[in-house]
């Protein structure tokens, strides 16, 4: 797909200039205008554009906050409520910022649920998936130090909670606890690192992304049918076509977060966090934000400490084999007839799971977290590899013109079926 | 050899400053030892003092508690320990322990009158659900270990200093 041919003309003396020392406008219309994408593209495709605006969003809100608070134990919780009552527009800024990390995992999920759907994991693009991979887990870091900031009570025992995960390591957990935290306890200290890591990472996921684009426009996008274009009459070029479908659907999005930063800024959060960090009282129920409950319910599934953060952990990484764990030769989860029922089972074990965390750990929460920890798990260990074997899938369309042309419901390809198709529908 | 050697020893050298740097810095290390004055505290009281930044439990604990304690079966616990080897001789109704619990760091309820003490009558972590019992050791739950006892000694009868 990068092979498409070069048709960018520099128009006027400085582009000319630049091109013959620096060919940025080169590339950039190479990659980003002239680009030619699969023309059976659904909204499903339009969370990357929506990350990217997230990740913009968080980037500048962020950088404008941090002139504003303070680090240190006796004055972070009261900075924050500083910013929301004094700082000019600090009122807005500050929910862009909060409601923003949660608008960004509403769309990082979404963008990952596509990826499973149809299949983007597999050859040739495992590596711009394991890079996917790494980038939720650096934006889950990010997320994690950034809600330790505003220093409530929440925000001091999560990260109480978190950090003591790492004492499970067998003889060396306890001294890295102690230098994560610079002292015995978690404290100011703690804080001010937190801070300074939470100000990095953001970064860290930049470049990540340029990598991810990069082996995106290495490979071509996958596409519904998950059958690569065979020709150019198969796909269109990024700029007006795709460009328009992504900005319409970030418009659709940005209603929905708006929604949330101008009327329900705190609905996402936990009241707790409104009470000052208080090293001596714990919370009755201590619940990560609502993006972590998932890992949560897994960790606290296992009556074992150190075997809860080996799975919670093994989670994520399982992610990272699932080219190879999935044997299927299709890519499209459309064209499985019995993936299809496992897929939808795994998915709503994950949202069940995202119940099961805020939920009291004991009786039969327990139970139920323990059956869909088994679920989630067995659908990549066993169900990608025997079902990938065993399973006939259906017809596949010889090409993506035929697929856009045909739309019979046998053959079940068509734009959208199976997933919903707008970005607020979860 | 010599050539590889030296730069990974240097390189090592330049590097730790900036990992050390995260440990506690010297105010925290010199953190002095606690007093604690036992005096106040009635027969099944009990109070929470500042060590190290840490909640300490100090609990005055009643005869059926200790006997309670004293009773039950070490071989089935799962980190087992006698209740003898957790409190001092002589004091043995005074229990000493970290309020932190072993699985990932919450204070436990059970020192107010009114707290949820668990199953066994100790101690309860409200955030995954482990029980402690008088004796400060898990019974039921997550945790992998009992309440840690910290260093401390008896100055007078009505007197500790812990650390």
């Amino acid at each position: 797909m990068s092979g498409h041919a070069d048709t960018y003309q520099p128009v006027g003396p400085v582009s000319k200039w630049l091109d013959k020392r620096l060919p940025i406008g080169r590339m950039m219309h190479n990659q980003f205008v002239d680009f030619p994408t699969p023309k059976n593209l659904n909204y499903m495709w339009t969370f990357g554009g929506i990350l990217m605006f997230c990740l913009i969003v968080q980037i500048v809100t962020g950088i404008v906050l941090a002139m504003h608070y303070v680090a240190a134990e006796s004055m972070a919780f009261d900075s924050v409520q500083h910013i929301k009552r004094n700082v000019n527009y600090g009122w807005l800024i500050q929910p862009l910022h909060a409601v923003g990390a949660s608008m960004f995992f509403v769309a990082v999920y979404l963008h990952i649920f596509r990826g499973l759907y149809y299949g983007s994991y597999k050859a040739p693009r495992e590596v711009l998936w394991i890079l996917g991979v790494f980038i939720f887990l650096a934006m889950m870091a990010t997320a994690f130090l950034g809600y330790t900031l505003p220093w409530g009570q929440m925000s001091f025992w999560g990260v109480t909670v978190i950090t003591n995960l790492f004492s499970a390591i067998p003889f060396v957990g306890e001294s890295i606890v102690t230098w994560l935290w610079g002292g015995y306890s978690v404290t100011g200290v703690t804080l001010n690192r937190f801070f300074s890591l939470h100000y990095l990472l953001p970064f860290v996921i930049f470049g990540l992304v340029i990598l991810h684009v990069w082996a995106l426009h290495v490979a071509g996008q996958n596409n519904p049918t998950g059958v690569e274009p065979r020709s150019a009459s198969e796909t269109v070029p990024m700029s007006p076509y795709a460009v328009l479908k992504d900005v319409f659907a970030l418009v659709v999005f940005v209603i929905l977060f708006a929604w949330f930063v101008f009327f329900a800024p705190d609905y996402l959060g936990h009241a707790d966090n409104y009470i000052p960090a208080d090293p001596l009282v714990t919370p009755a129920h201590i619940v990560p934000e609502w993006y972590f409950l998932p890992f949560y319910a897994i960790l606290r599934a296992v009556p074992d400490k150190l075997g809860g953060v080996i799975l919670m952990f093994a989670a994520i990484a399982v992610l990272l084999f699932i080219p190879w764990l999935d044997t299927s030769r299709v890519r499209s989860t459309k064209f499985r007839p019995i993936y299809k029922w496992f897929f939808w089972l795994w998915a709503f074990s994950a949202v069940a799971l995202g119940y099961l965390g805020a939920m009291p750990a004991e009786g039969a929460y327990v139970t139920w977290a323990r059956i869909f920890t088994f679920i989630y798990f067995a659908h990549f260990l066993l169900v990608m590899p025997i079902v990938g074997v065993i399973e006939t899938p259906k017809n596949l369309p010889r090409s993506i013109s035929e697929a856009v042309l045909r739309r019979d419901s046998g053959s079940g390809v068509g734009f959208g079926d199976a997933v919903p198709a707008s970005p607020e529908k979860r | 050899m010599a050539g590889p050697v030296f730069l990974g020893i240097g390189t090592l050298a330049t590097l730790w400053p900036f990992v050390d740097q995260m440990n506690p810095d010297a105010t925290a290390v010199a953190l002095a030892s606690t007093e604690v004055d036992l005096s106040p505290i009635e027969t099944g009281q009990a109070i929470t003092v500042m060590w190290r930044g840490k909640p300490v439990f100090v609990r005055n604990r009643t005869e059926e508690e200790v006997q309670q304690a004293r009773d039950t079966d070490v071989s089935d616990l799962p980190d087992p320990a006698t209740d003898a080897s957790r409190v001092k001789e002589e004091h043995s109704n005074w229990l000493v322990m970290v309020g932190i619990c072993t699985h990932l760091g919450c204070i436990p309820k059970g020192q107010k009158l009114g707290d949820v003490k668990g199953e066994f009558g100790g101690w309860f972590c409200p955030c995954h659900g482990s029980h402690y019992d008088t004796s400060g050791r898990i019974r039921k739950g997550p945790a992998p270990t009992n309440l840690a006892v910290p260093d401390y000694e008896f100055l007078a009868d009505d007197r500790i200093k812990i650390g």
